[in-house]
């Protein structure tokens, strides 16, 4: 018993405290958050837009142009690997940009896009029509009325998909190592590798990754529980 | 005011809802609509305000062509209010919110007198203390009377209701068409599309009586419903009094 516990105070160590290894882990931690982070905004202003253009109408009932372009970006980002894209950004279409962490951005941005489109597209079309009939009938724009009436609502229904979508965004950022970022992930493979005993760095990892997302989904809760003010009867 | 030339309406260029409708509006008048379901009165109401586009033919307003490709369609919205059948209250804004909404963003009153406006009108219906309420939490009769204000509170010239009381539970009808006969009595120029015989006998200055797309018939409410000529009318008459 009392090696057992012994062993596992020194894996423990051997793991997190030898040559401040722990602070591997917040770095690996702090290249996860940044690319999560800054891809998620980039991925809701690309999927909005992606969105907008998706639900633009055409002439004579006709699909949009727009429209048309949206749907072939959908295509190719949802039917390729996100690993795959992210080294094609790396190796190819961003070869000459040195900084990793900023490519890594903007292939998870774009490929969150993607996906954040067809979100913000399902929150619209699942407001009333009514809403947008009511709206223009009193002399609102187009516009006005998406921004006043619309997109609000809409927002409260996007939630509950949209904060499904940071999760995996974030989760699926561990790939990045692919292209020589040393994320939490990466950091974690690593120092098993170096010293041996990968229990303590794989398992310390899949509890941060654990424990952020956890934040994350009770701050979503509390977010989406504040804006059905409105819903109240 | 309102002037309704050899109007169609088909969709998917398949199924031909209005089938060339004349008809002219005078200022003060109250119009109401009645005939079976799918016979187009929703439609003509919603081609008036151009919530459905015309496939042919022309609505005048007020001396413009509403129906003109350049004409300002949000402007000529500003001045004809709609009530529809399921109320369609802003669901994310509070009563009073609703009601100086679109009075604010046109900028056709100050905040100020927005409030002051709206107020006056949830007093005339009854429903001040409900001003900071969100709209889930009203009856269906509260919904409908705000929904009414609502478009009131641009000014409108002229005010269209698509089946205002349909959705309604029974006992509710009674409080809405109240509101609704006030505002004839103040001399607004009315359109109603309705099911409710007794509200088109009361309030009516003309009925009109439509079926398969077109106006079959059009009469004083007292003719219309003592001396209806059509055979039509006839037997949808005798099914619906």
């Amino acid at each position: 018993m009392q090696e057992a516990f012994s062993k596992i105070v020194q894996m423990f160590e051997i793991a997190f405290i030898t040559g401040d290894r722990w602070k591997l882990y917040l770095n690996g931690l702090g290249v996860t958050l940044q690319v999560s982070f800054f891809a998620a905004v980039l991925g809701l202003l690309i999927g909005s837009t992606l969105a907008l253009m998706k639900l633009s109408a055409g002439k004579n009932g006709r699909r949009s142009i727009w429209d048309y372009i949206a749907s072939v970006y959908l295509d190719i980002i949802r039917g390729t690997p996100a690993v795959l894209q992210l080294l094609i950004m790396y190796f190819i279409i961003l070869s000459s940009v040195r900084n990793g962490i900023l490519i890594a951005i903007i292939s998870f941005g774009i490929n969150s896009g993607a996906y954040v489109a067809e979100i913000v597209r399902a929150g619209i079309l699942a407001v009333d029509k009514g809403q947008t009939e009511a709206g223009r009938s009193l002399g609102l724009s187009k516009a006005q009325t998406m921004l006043y009436i619309v997109i609000p609502q809409a927002v409260k229904n996007v939630l509950p998909p949209m904060g499904n979508e940071f999760i995996v965004l974030l989760k699926e950022t561990a790939i990045v190592g692919y292209v020589g970022l040393s994320d939490l992930t990466r950091i974690a493979n690593q120092i098993s590798s170096r010293t041996y005993e990968p229990f303590m760095p794989l398992i310390g990892a899949a509890v941060i990754y654990f424990i952020i997302i956890k934040m994350l989904t009770v701050l979503l809760g509390k977010l989406e529980r504040r804006m059905r003010v409105s819903d109240n009867r | 005011m309102i002037t309704v030339k050899n109007l169609y309406k088909s969709f998917n260029e398949e199924i031909h809802v209005l089938k060339g409708i004349d008809y002219h509006v005078e200022q003060g008048e109250k119009i109401v609509i009645v005939g079976p379901s799918g016979s187009g009165k929703s439609t003509f109401l919603r081609c008036l305000n151009l919530l459905e586009r015309p496939s042919k033919g022309e609505i005048w307003f007020d001396g413009d062509e509403i129906t003109a490709p350049k004409a300002n369609v949000n402007h000529i919205r500003e001045h004809m209010g709609m009530v529809f059948q399921h109320f369609n209250l802003f669901s994310n804004l509070t009563i009073i919110n609703n009601i100086m909404l679109a009075p604010i963003k046109l900028k056709v009153m100050s905040k100020a007198e927005a409030y002051e406006n709206a107020m006056k009108l949830l007093q005339r219906v009854g429903l001040a203390e409900k001003k900071d309420a969100y709209p889930s939490q009203l009856s269906g009769g509260q919904k409908q009377r705000i929904a009414i204000v609502r478009s009131l509170a641009m000014n409108p010239r002229v005010m269209l209701f698509d089946e205002p009381t349909s959705a309604l539970d029974p006992e509710m009808v009674g409080e809405v068409l109240e509101v609704m006969k006030d505002l004839a009595v103040s001399g607004m120029t009315m359109i109603v599309v309705t099911h409710e015989m007794g509200f088109a006998r009361e309030v009516g200055t003309k009925v009109l009586f439509m079926d398969e797309g077109l106006i079959v018939e059009e009469n004083t409410p007292t003719e219309f419903f003592t001396n209806p000529q059509s055979d039509r009318l006839k037997e949808f008459l005798s099914k619906v009094l």
